[in-house]
């Protein structure tokens, strides 16, 4: 086996006494153990160390591998096929978002946040509208919101699509992907409708719509909400009492609530472990407050309780969507706060009034500019607690904007649940944590 | 029953190239009926139902480049695709498709070699063509290849007691390890008071016929117990450093070993070419035979659209904590009615 360095090691029997002195730990080959500390990277000098006739092997899993989720790398130190070590390296779809929408005005930055986690847009762009309208003070029209808090649900449950399907399909369930994609393509049907796009949808303004909403939308989303339900039993039938699926699942990945507070883990990782924290319900946003809902928790903080939590969560969107649905449909309250001096001025008055065609142009032109100050506004993403840090200095554009991934941090936690792992439950537990690396990257 | 060897080389000839374009229909067979099992069409786009899809894929995977990675073994890495797919093919040889028949006033034995330890060459066939995995595996000098050829090494030597296990019970009954005398068994007819049934061994041994299909599969390392080729956990397994014409050898041997494995289950315990009219003419028993390994390849593919993968652990953990004894009771069971039957006790 050629090594990186060019020095080839042969398969033959190797000296420890002639290579001691390149070891990184200053012992010759047998005496490094499972008790090497889990923290730290490793190094190709490392690599080659364990070449001569150690025990370990170090597998380098990604950033091309088909189940890390996208470009994940992690560095494993394997016993056989039992994990001794695991080393989750980032960065390989790194696009500066955060850098990048400090020369965007506000307005041009929902994109943005679209393209960080690509699976759930609506809800990215949710946070980030939530925002910049806490910096203005915008108060939104209850009509809009609930459209907002519909759009978000439904990004959820498609969020929770993806998960369930890549993660079945990791465990080797081959089908299930296919089925979760079907009904994901309902939801994107519904998003097709709304604004155009499907994917990386753009669809949330501030201050609320400016379009009105499209004709038959209310009949599509009801009919979702109809058909969805029957074919998430159908998942639950595949998987939820199926001995392969629960061997695989339970008792793999603890999480214990202690590690799961010292590794600020959110979301359904956090939840899995028994701990209610929900920013719907702890610090509610939109009109979370008024709807009526159940935060599902887990017992034993496995796998298998963060893959029931994520199942009851998809139900609870279901009844979500219907409360909101049944406000809106035929309502005819506004969609937008048009009075807001940050809104984008209506069509209709810029077509006939000089004074909202000059605001028009200076607002697509140069941008709206929010009052000095900062804010912090997080909401309940399909993944755990999504944050925006905005910092305003007077200018259309963010002086500084942060965005805490939900699933950056959740990462985190792989190495601790990967000590003593197989192999094969890297993949369950890459899964199981629910990471888009365009979201864990930016 | 002798014949000129001649017609001995014709019939395998004939077996030989009809295994080798039933392996082609069986990977569209997979496709379409997966295709179905997820909603999807499968190939379409090649001939009326993507029926010359096999040829394409032919085509494709002839024109690739036969890659070998710099630090390989060469001459193992280029020789293994070939043992797999070699002994997949072998294990054919004592299949019987029929008795003897006659065609054109000549007598011709449908079975290439009636060996008398006819079972015992297919379960050998099938443990030599792990040499082809676990050769191919260390020879590509690629760690997921590694690990699927260790794992594929622990999972045959596993399964393979169990196949061999599930077989024992009907040995004692036929007493013999000829798998055209056991066919020939299973054609005779047995009166339970009214009722006429076949003497199918799947009515006496259904343990072992249960046994024996969860071997099968794990000795054709198909889905759940695909381990040495799990596309989510390693790449692609033994065969991740193989690319065109070599791959595709891994690929057919595995398809191959299906069909043979099929053949194998329905020769043993679903009476092989035993049917209403398999006794007055030979074609309507190869017909029966057609049916029922199609129905085991179905099978195949139905586990596949619908179950997870085991982990390797918990694949140990089944075949030496729960099949083995199963296996071993079925052998007791079977071995003290024989004992009885024959009034050697009581």
């Amino acid at each position: 086996m050629a090594s990186h360095t060019g020095q080839p090691t042969g398969s033959g029997t190797i000296n420890h006494a002639d290579d001691s002195d390149i070891t990184p730990y200053g012992k010759p080959g047998a005496e490094v153990s499972a008790n090497v500390p889990s923290t730290g990277t490793l190094t190709v000098e490392d690599e080659q160390y364990l070449d001569s006739g150690d025990r370990l092997m170090t597998l380098n899993m990604g950033p091309q591998h088909p189940s890390t989720h996208g470009v994940l790398r992690i560095m494993l130190k394997l016993d056989g096929e039992t994990v001794v070590e695991c080393d989750p390296m980032i960065g390989y779809l790194h696009r500066g978002t955060e850098k990048l929408t400090e020369g965007k005005r506000y307005s041009q930055i929902t994109p943005w946040t679209d393209r960080t986690d690509y699976t759930t847009a609506p809800l990215n762009e949710t946070g980030y509208v939530l925002a910049v309208e806490k910096l203005c003070g915008i108060e939104v029209p209850e009509r809009a919101q609930y459209w907002r808090v519909i759009m978000a649900e439904l990004a959820r449950i498609a969020g929770h699509l993806v998960w369930l399907g890549t993660h079945a399909l990791d465990i080797g369930a081959l089908s299930m992907s296919l089925y979760c994609f079907r009904e994901r393509e309902m939801i994107q049907d519904i998003f097709e409708t709304f604004c155009g796009a499907r994917l990386t949808t753009n669809m949330f303004e501030i201050a609320g719509f400016s379009r009105p909403i499209p004709d038959g939308l209310v009949e599509q989303v009801r009919n979702f909400v109809r058909v969805f339900p029957g074919r998430q039993r159908e998942y639950a039938d595949l998987l939820s009492a199926n001995p392969i699926w629960l061997t695989r699942t339970k008792g793999v990945g603890i999480i214990t609530p202690e590690a799961a507070i010292s590794y600020s883990l959110t979301g359904a990782c956090l939840r899995g472990s028994g701990i209610n924290y929900d920013v719907r319900k702890a610090e509610p946003y939109l009109v979370y407050d008024r709807l009526d809902f159940e935060v599902p928790l887990g017992e034993f903080g496995d796998t298998y309780d963060r893959y029931l939590v994520r199942m009851e969560e998809m139900r609870q969107s279901i009844k979500i969507i219907q409360q909101c649905i049944d406000f809106v449909d035929g309502n005819d309250t506004p969609l937008m706060d048009w009075e807001s001096p940050y809104a984008i001025p209506p069509h209709k008055g810029v077509m006939t009034t000089a004074e909202d065609m000059q605001r028009h142009f200076v607002w697509v032109i140069k941008g709206f500019s929010p009052p000095v100050g900062e804010v912090w506004q997080s909401i309940e993403h399909s993944k755990g607690e999504l944050g925006y840090y905005l910092v305003s200095d007077g200018g259309p554009m963010p002086y500084r904007m942060r965005i805490r991934t939900p699933d950056f941090v959740n990462l985190s936690v792989l190495p601790h649940m990967a000590q003593g792992a197989m192999l094969a439950d890297m993949v369950a537990l890459v899964g199981t944590i629910d990471i888009v690396l365009g979201s864990v990257d930016r | 029953m002798d014949q000129p060897i001649w017609i001995t080389f014709f019939v395998s000839f004939i077996i030989l190239n009809v295994l080798l374009i039933g392996m082609a229909y069986v990977t569209w067979f997979e496709r379409k009926v997966l295709a179905r099992f997820q909603d999807r069409l499968g190939p379409t786009r090649t001939g009326p139902a993507g029926l010359l899809q096999p040829l394409a894929d032919a085509v494709k995977l002839l024109g690739k480049e036969d890659l070998v990675p710099a630090a390989a073994d060469k001459w193992v890495f280029l020789f293994a695709p070939v043992v797999t797919f070699m002994t997949a093919l072998i294990a054919a040889a004592v299949i019987p498709f029929g008795d003897t028949a006659t065609i054109f006033g000549q007598e011709v034995n449908l079975f290439p070699a009636d060996l008398n330890v006819g079972a015992l060459f297919i379960l050998a066939a099938g443990g030599a063509g792990v040499y082809g995995i676990i050769l191919g595996g260390w020879a590509s000098a690629n760690r997921y290849s590694l690990l699927g050829a260790l794992r594929s090494a622990a999972q045959v030597i596993s399964y393979e007691l169990i196949l061999g296990f599930s077989l024992v019970g009907i040995f004692i009954m036929t007493g013999t390890l000829s798998l055209r005398e056991i066919m020939l068994r299973q054609h005779e007819t047995l009166s339970i008071g009214p009722l006429e049934v076949s003497n199918w061994f799947i009515l006496s041994q259904p343990l072992a016929f249960v046994l024996f299909m969860i071997g099968a599969v794990a000795e054709t390392n198909r889905a759940p117990f695909d381990l040495p080729e799990a596309e989510s956990e390693l790449v692609a397994g033994f065969h991740t450093e193989y690319s065109g014409f070599r791959f595709s050898l891994y690929f057919l041997g595995e398809y191959v070993s299906m069909i043979v494995v099929s053949l194998f289950a329905t020769t043993l315990f679903l009476g092989g070419t035993s049917g209403p009219g398999a006794e007055e003419y030979w074609g309507l028993g190869l017909l029966w035979l057609l049916l029922k390994v199609v129905a085991f390849l179905f099978f195949y593919v139905w586990l596949r659209a619908t179950l997870p993968r085991f982990r390797f652990d918990q694949l140990m953990g089944l075949a030496w904590k729960v099949l083995l004894p199963l296996a071993l009771l079925n052998i007791l069971v079977t071995a003290f009615f024989r004992l009885i039957a024959n009034g050697e006790v009581f």
